[in-house]
């Protein structure tokens, strides 16, 4: 392919001035005709849009109230935004779903675990992270089901997971996921890159399977296939069908993220460590496994971000999450108004936006931190 | 990883062979389970209940499909052919929104890369499936009511009922309109080829833009007005106002709407992601060089960089499309009629055979994936090109 000129173009004018809020303003906002008309164009859009957002969950927002009246624009002869007195008096319940409420410091105990094992392991410099990994994948499972669907033994009286609800359920069934599908995913990409072509292939069908299908499939068959195929009369709880389901799906994205790890760790290091004497195992476990671990936490941190957005399909199969709890809340006829569907999922958007967002900015960081030590 | 294997080789195959008879015991007692628990159940294993009549209705189907004659295979093509419908129409649309997005993230505008980066880290970072509640149910409620529809110029409604517009009868005579418009395209990409080589040879290359939009967009209705001149002028349904809803025309439900607006504005902001990545992977000496030349903006992104950053957007934008596909699945929260919501939710609460309708719909998207996957490896190929 080429190009030729048969004309000769005038020379350019020279560079006016390079530095200053002016030159800067040309440059970005006014620098050439299309670039002016997309400036307006998009400073009449925000002149529109921006007011518009700030009434609607501010200004215009009623902050207290007892009722769906008091958001009703012909009651309160104003015009209305965001009924935030109705997130206020349902926040409990869309924390905790029906958790009894005089048993509610129990969740409040899960959330303070978790936040605990999220930052042992997230803060990169944070004391005995070793300890940190057995408390996350190994204690934190236990004594959460315990704590949660209680334990007669140790005087907590026991709540059936119908109870639980809202935030709270969001989190187990995140936290689940992550737990469990990153020492799965860790096996399955082991598995995936080992010299037995059986156990490979198994990986590989078990990996590409999960990884084709929807997740909705996956928790309408965890639903309905799961008690098909237990033996006789074993049932499984209602919330851990669907908390098998996405074990089994996240393992699969985990392990592929797990995957590029390995893949992005020279062959030397391997090689390495079995000149030193050490066995496969130990290479894999001492040598390259942590590196590649390391190489892939934003990928994990990413995996999280989906798998956290995805927990809200559960809605769907029937347990009640967030979103679903939400939708409950927003049909409760004593709090019927125009403005209440707009401001639940204004809610529930602002919620999911400021946890995902800052998973994201965390992934990010901990990018650049590697870049930076790849640099050096 | 490394080779050390020698000593190793009988437990090696040891581990294999245990390997397959546990899955094989696991798959065994599984299936036994479910075949006792279904015989006590009372239901046939196997496909013979496709046969039978469903004996439910569906709001959309691209074929003929009544609820009285149907059978449930008849549902099941039904809702693969929505699925089908939506994902590609949203794929498009979350190409075309997605490529505006990421290189509006490269724009030399300010205004337009803040926006565009606040697009993108929002739409992102909010779950889809509320997403689809925002559009069904609070952008739906903002709508005029069924009883007060919008007219939107001559003979087009919108209400919460949906989108009503005029539908042109295209059978006898009228099957050349689509048919013309099938020529129109067919020509464009033959002048795009031709073009092709013009350039290549070196000779002064014929337009094709205006050429292709007349023959696409203008071959329609220039047959229809010939027809009509002809004496065979083809007949269009309108949309009118009936007792209790709007009648005629063609119906455009609230949920197909909604599940597209949803799926494409969402699958944007990931494919705005992947494009930006990629115009970021060509060097700036490209973009510098073609400046150089007297290329304009337009023409450096057109004929120098983005052609150099496929290579690097095409790879992610294959997995983009089959979220994408699978999560069209979503349709189910909203009622939107797609083969989860048809086979696995009605169908599957109607005849109780579990094994089969989970079956049948995986297989259906492991094969949907697997046929993507294989066409875009192939386009891969080629805008990649031989290995440098």
């Amino acid at each position: 392919m080429r190009f030729v000129r048969d004309h000769i173009i005038p020379p350019a004018p020279p560079p006016r001035r390079a530095g200053g809020p002016l030159a800067w303003m040309r440059n970005n906002l006014f620098a050439g005709p299309g670039n002016v008309v997309t400036t307006l164009l998009i400073l009449g859009a925000l002149a529109w849009i921006g007011p518009a957002l700030a009434r609607f969950l501010v200004l215009d927002a009623v902050w207290t109230g007892t009722s769906g009246d008091a958001c009703r624009p012909e009651v309160i002869g104003r015009p209305v935004g965001a009924c935030w007195a109705f997130i206020g008096e349902k926040i409990n319940y869309l924390a905790y779903g029906s958790y009894p409420a005089a048993e509610r410091w129990r969740p409040n105990l899960f959330f303070g675990l978790l936040a605990l094992g999220a930052a042992w392991m997230l803060w990169l410099g944070a004391p005995r992270r070793d300890l940190g990994a057995w408390f996350v994948f190994a204690i934190l499972p236990v004594a959460s089901w315990l704590l949660l669907s209680g334990a007669p033994a140790l005087g907590l009286a026991s709540v059936a997971t119908a109870l639980w609800g809202g935030i709270l359920v969001t989190l187990v069934v995140s936290a689940v996921g992550i737990v469990a599908s990153l020492p799965l995913g860790i096996l399955l990409a082991l598995g995936r890159r080992s010299d037995l072509p059986v156990l490979r292939f198994a990986c590989i069908g078990f990996i590409e399977f999960w990884r084709g299908v929807p997740l909705i499939t996956v928790l309408f068959m965890a639903n309905v296939m799961l008690p098909l195929f237990l033996p006789g009369d074993v049932t499984v709880d209602r919330l851990l069908r669907p908390l098998i389901g996405i074990a089994l799906f996240a393992s699969a994205y985990m392990a592929e993220v797990v995957r590029g790890g390995l893949q992005a760790i020279p062959a030397g290091q391997g090689q390495a460590a079995l000149a030193l004497g050490m066995t496969r195992a130990q290479a894999m476990r001492c040598v390259v496994l942590p590196q590649a671990l390391k190489v892939v936490v934003p990928g994990i941190v990413n995996t999280l971000i989906g798998l956290f957005k995805d927990t809200t399909l559960v809605a769907i199969v029937g347990i009640a999450d967030f979103v679903r709890v939400l939708e409950a809340a927003r049909a409760d006829p004593r709090w019927s108004a125009p403005a209440i569907p707009a401001t639940a999922y204004a809610f529930a958007a602002l919620f999911y936006l400021a946890v995902c967002f800052s998973m994201a900015r965390y992934a990010g960081f901990i990018a650049r931190r590697l870049a930076a030590g790849d640099r050096r | 990883m490394v080779e050390s294997r020698t000593p190793l080789r009988w437990r090696a195959w040891a581990l294999q062979a245990l390997l397959v008879l546990v899955v094989a015991a696991l798959v065994y007692a599984a299936a036994a389970n479910a075949a006792q628990k279904l015989a006590k159940q009372g239901i046939v294993a196997g496909f013979g209940f496709l046969g039978r009549g469903a004996g439910f209705d569906i709001g959309q189907h691209l074929i003929p499909y009544a609820a009285a004659t149907a059978t449930y295979l008849d549902a099941f093509w039904v809702g693969l052919l929505n699925t089908l419908l939506v994902s590609a129409l949203a794929i498009g649309l979350a190409t075309l929104i997605g490529f505006t997005l990421g290189i509006a993230r490269r724009a030399p505008n300010v205004l337009a890369r803040t926006l565009a980066a606040t697009y993108v880290e929002t739409i992102r970072n909010v779950p889809l499936l509320l997403q689809l509640l925002v559009w069904y149910v609070a952008v739906r409620k903002a709508l005029p009511g069924p009883a007060d529809p919008a007219h939107l110029g001559s003979g087009a409604f919108l209400s919460q009922r949906g989108l009503f517009l005029p539908r042109p009868d295209l059978s006898g005579w009228g099957w050349l309109v689509p048919g013309a418009v099938g020529v129109g395209i067919l020509a464009t990409l033959v002048l795009v080829r031709l073009r092709r080589r013009a350039v290549e040879a070196g000779r002064r290359p014929l337009p094709v833009l205006v050429p292709g939009i007349v023959l696409v967009v203008g071959s329609g209705p220039l047959v229809g007005i010939g027809l009509a001149l002809a004496g065979h002028p083809v007949a269009i349904a309108w949309p009118a106002r009936g007792p209790y809803d709007i009648e005629g025309g063609l119906a455009i439900l609230p949920e197909f709407a909604a599940l597209l607006i949803g799926l494409s504005v969402y699958s944007a902001a990931f494919i705005a992601e992947i494009v930006r990545a990629g115009l970021d992977s060509v060097a700036r000496g490209q973009g510098e060089a073609a400046a150089a030349l007297a290329l304009s903006r337009g023409q450096a992104l057109r004929l120098v960089i983005l052609p150099q950053a496929l290579r690097v957007i095409v790879p992610p934008l294959t997995s983009q499309y089959l979220n994408i596909t699978k999560n069209s699945s979503l349709a189910v929260l909203i009622g939107y009629p797609d083969l989860v919501h048809v086979f696995m939710g009605t169908v599957l609460n109607q005849t109780n055979q579990a094994v089969e309708v989970v079956a049948l719909t995986m297989a259906v998207y492991l094969t949907i994936s697997l046929v993507t996957a294989f066409a875009m490896n192939r386009y891969n190929a080629r805008v990649v090109g031989p290995a440098r």
